[in-house]
């Protein structure tokens, strides 16, 4: 509030001065239009601060002159001496306040009554008897110009070019080392100013934000909806001209996320949401750039509605159908599309999402939609630190260097690695990184440079570019660098040809163009919206179709399959090996015993094929015939009738084939997991030594660590007792055992002995009640 | 009234630059080239911390480019500067800006550029002006 306050008062000041002529004009002609506006717009201005910095004197004053001087205007009063003269005392009480405000000083309130009372018609003339106005307070801030902190900033920028040429000039030759501690000197002193610059350069998004909570409020309450606002983040430093661009953006975004975006109370209460809204606008630094994260809990984006009121302002409909899902969220930022057909009072000024983009896209940054229907929608624009020092990669390609900005690099990979493939569809390079397919531009025909000697050998560096619209990849010979550079604006003769975004002088000396990814993406002629749907369609294609199987033959004859995750590997084991032990087949391998499925007869084999199936931590074999073939299971599958070891009927060339259910045979044949630290059930009360003997082994097998005694420190998990009057338990939560098939009454919990399901159930109980606590 | 025009070499002809357009004379070092720019643009120089862009001025009045002069006058066009490459200087001198003799027919690429004649010893030299040499910029006028 200080900081607003502040403002509110430098910029009362600055309009008090330049207003002082137009004062003394009006005075001298009171019929003036022009000059009547002017007051008027101040009072004005005044007045609206002064609401909402609660300042309530101020807005007394500053409302009664604005009645008088909207009477004036409308021509209801002739703007004669007597009322020329009260205007004037009141701005001139106004600027006495300020003055006060700003020094902390009081200010006698007496004059003010008599003040607006000398506005009424037919107030008896009042003479100017202003006290001595207090001393001004030091002033804390100063304001600039824009167009001086940019001459300020362009001239530090020569200042780290002078110096990287000075340096480099000593560079080659001899230097005396008394030079050298100089130049040292004098680089740390450039290096230090040019970071102080950068500060006078730039504000925190408190700036952008500090409003944002009344506006939110205001907002949703002319559309009668609650919506809670979370700001984070108002520390983060950002471009002072670049806090003037996204200010437009950012109130858009917001209201058209409380308009549009969150429902009304009565839809969200039937939704299952909480009646208030919820919208959080954060702020953050993530490398080079900021992110400005705007989220809401509210509905989302309607493609649906989209495409209609595109179809409706004549777009192709089959078209835009065929957009894939992320292309259709985009389609926000189609122009004409602004919510005017939708009237409220909020929304609807005719300032599209494409405006928006535009103007984000102005400042070098990029918006992106993360859209869930019904759950909410959160927007994020990445805009660069400052538009003037730019992180590079310096890329070589045809024996010239290029910067391209750190910004829009996802990761640089290079053309051998695993994972990466270049090849050629009809006539266009596309590279797939790690399944991924994207376009290729190769920077050498970009440029029209001559291709190296690495394109053939294919030994070039792709770096994968994101551009609003997608990605891309671009091959160049070699990456070299990594340099912060001073970024200028290159002449239109150089700019015209699309590709570039600036030029810059390195070190070295010799001038260096900044790559535009975006330009090179339009001047290549990529098309995104076509292209990545085709992208994205075929990984839909490839996981939707894609689970991987096993095919085999199994014991009993049958061909059936199992999806190959599932699969370790495929073993051949010595029939002796394997037992009918303990209630089950068990296979020995590698020393271990494995439990054995088997889905036919193991009579009579001397060497059996086993599946080795994983998951995570539980290991099952499944003896088969043999494998057969590795296969991609289609979409479709027929579910078997009832549960059991076959999930169902796939087709696979035409022929039906069982899947094995790997949720049954894992829950079927795994061996009972056994937790790392199982929990400690101690035995209480055991007289007759009937609960060692039988209840031990079964709380064993089902993953409970058991103990008659406590050794020193530990504590059980649940104490399990057949004494009916067990109280002990401070220690742990207790499960009692009766001996009697019927409870106690209806306070007694307790469980028959023989329950062995209801036993379990009750101790798992209590220990996860335990655990909850 | 008289001016100060600086007499030049461009394309073998001598040509007279209003001073009023020129910051400098240099001799440009290494020069960085602009792929895929217009022909006129040979590319991007550094002039002490400045970049400039260098104009082929003999490609850019419509004769065949690639003149190897390192001498160039730079000029100053809407925030810009550029260097525009030049043969030769001979003189810098005032002299009055005459109209072009009536009826005259300059070659098209001259005409754009050409705003009038100064006379130097009873030889006519074309007065030019820079800007419109200017790729980006020629439509200007």
């Amino acid at each position: 509030m200080d900081d607003l306050l502040q403002e509110f008062i430098a910029e009362t000041r600055e309009t008090l001065e330049a207003l002082s002529g137009e004062i003394v004009a009006w005075e001298a002609h009171p019929a003036d239009k022009a000059r009547l506006d002017a007051i008027f717009r101040f009072v004005h201005t005044v007045k609206g601060s002064c609401g909402f910095l609660d300042l309530p004197r101020l807005g007394r004053l500053s409302h009664a002159a604005e009645d008088v001087l909207a009477q004036v205007r409308e021509g209801n009063r002739a703007p004669d001496r007597a009322l020329v003269n009260a205007v004037l005392a009141v701005v001139d009480r106004i600027g006495e306040l300020v003055e006060a405000i700003e020094s902390g000083t009081g200010l006698d309130d007496s004059g003010d009554e008599l003040l607006i009372a000398a506005l009424e018609e037919g107030a008896e003339e009042i003479t100017q008897a202003t006290g001595p106005v207090g001393m001004r307070a030091p002033a804390r801030s100063v304001r600039l110009n824009v167009d001086l902190l940019d001459r300020m900033m362009s001239g530090m920028s020569d200042m780290v070019l002078a110096r990287n040429e000075l340096a480099r000039r000593l560079r080659q030759g001899e230097v005396d080392p008394t030079i050298e501690a100089a130049l040292e000197r004098l680089s740390l002193t450039v290096g230090e100013m040019r970071d102080t610059v950068t500060r006078t350069r730039m504000q925190k998004i408190d700036a952008l934000f500090s409003a944002l909570p009344r506006m939110v409020r205001d907002t949703a309450a002319g559309l009668g909806k609650s919506v809670m606002l979370q700001v984070e983040g108002s520390d983060v430093e950002l471009d002072r001209e670049m806090i003037e661009v996204m200010r437009d953006p950012l109130v858009h975004i917001i209201r058209n996320s409380i308009d549009h975006g969150i429902e009304p109370p009565g839809e969200r209460r039937a939704g299952g949401k909480r009646e208030n809204g919820r919208l959080s606008v954060s702020a953050r630094q993530s490398g080079n750039q900021i992110i400005i994260e705007i989220a809401d809990d509210g509905r989302g984006i309607d493609t649906e509605r989209l495409i209609q009121k595109l179809v409706a302002n004549g777009r192709d409909e089959s078209q835009l159908r065929r957009l894939s899902s992320r292309a259709r969220l985009d389609l926000v930022f189609e122009p004409g599309l602004s919510s005017k057909d939708v009237v409220s009072s909020v929304s609807g000024r005719g300032v599209g999402m494409d405006i928006v983009r535009a103007a984000i896209e102005q400042i070098g940054g990029r918006i992106e939609l993360d859209s869930t229907p019904g759950k909410g929608l959160r927007i994020a624009i990445h805009v660069p630190l400052t538009l003037s020092i730019i992180s590079t990669i310096v890329v070589g390609v045809g024996g010239q260097r290029f910067a391209i900005p750190r910004q829009s690099i996802e990761e640089i990979v290079t053309e051998r690695g695993e994972a990466i493939r270049v090849d050629e569809i009809g006539g266009s390079p596309v590279a797939t990184v790690r399944e991924r397919r994207m376009p290729l531009i190769h920077l050498s025909d970009m440029l029209g440079l001559p291709s190296g000697a690495s394109r053939d050998e294919g030994r070039q560096m792709l770096a994968i570019v994101s551009v609003s619209e997608g990605s891309y990849a671009l091959a160049v010979e070699t990456v070299l660098d990594n340099e912060e550079l001073v970024i200028k604006p290159a002449s239109p003769a150089v700019m015209s040809t699309g590709l570039y975004a600036g030029q810059t002088l390195p070190d070295s000396g010799l001038p260096m163009l900044l790559l535009d990814c975006a330009g090179m993406a339009k001047v290549a002629g990529l098309d995104f919206s076509r292209g990545e749907q085709i992208f994205e369609d075929e990984e839909e294609v490839e996981e939707a179709h894609g689970l991987p199987a096993l095919l085999f033959r199994d014991l009993d004859g049958v061909r059936r399959a199992v999806p190959l995750a599932a699969v370790d590997r495929v073993e051949q084991v010595d029939a002796a090996n394997v037992r009918f032990a303990a209630g089950r087949f068990r296979v020995t391998i590698d020393d271990r015993i494995l439990p054995l499925a088997a889905h036919g007869d193991l009579e009579g084999l001397e060497r059996i094929n086993v599946l080795r199936l994983k998951d995570g931590t539980n290991e099952v074999s499944y003896a088969i015939d043999e494998a057969a073939d590795i296969v991609v299971l289609p979409e479709e599958i027929a579910p078997a009738r009832e549960p059991g070891p076959i999930a169902g009927v796939v087709l696979v060339d035409g022929e039906q084939i069982e899947l094995v259910d790997m949720l049954w045979v894992f829950d079927e044949h795994a061996e009972r997991e056994v937790e790392d630290s199982p929990p400690l059930c101690l035995i209480s009360g055991d007289n007759d030594g009937w609960m060692a003997s039988f209840v031990k082994p079964l709380l064993e097998a089902s993953g409970y660590r058991v103990a008659l005694k406590l050794a020193a420190g530990e504590t059980p998990a649940v104490v399990l007792s057949s004494e009916e009057s067990f109280t002990g338990g401070a220690l742990a939560p207790v499960v009692r055992l009766r001996r009697k098939r019927a409870a106690g009454g209806s306070g007694d919990d307790s469980v028959y002995r023989y329950d062995r399901a209801g036993l379990l159930s009750a101790l798992e109980a209590r220990v996860s009640g335990k655990a909850g606590r | 009234m008289s001016h100060l025009y600086l007499i030049a070499q461009i394309a073998g002809r001598a040509v007279a630059i209003d001073s009023e357009q020129v910051e400098s004379v240099v001799d440009i070092g290494e020069v960085t080239a602009v792929p895929c720019a217009s022909s006129h643009v040979r590319g991007l120089a550094a002039l002490r911390s400045r970049v400039v862009t260098v104009v082929d001025t003999q490609s850019a009045l419509g004769m065949a480019g690639g003149s190897n002069a390192r001498r160039a006058v730079i000029t100053h066009v809407e925030g810009h500067h550029y260097a525009m490459l030049v043969d030769a200087l001979d003189d810098v001198a005032p002299f009055e800006l005459l109209p072009l003799a009536s009826g005259v027919a300059l070659d098209p690429a001259w005409r754009n550029a050409g705003r009038g004649i100064v006379e130097r010893d009873g030889e006519p030299i074309l007065a030019i002006d820079l800007a419109s040499l200017v790729p980006g910029h020629a439509t200007v006028n």
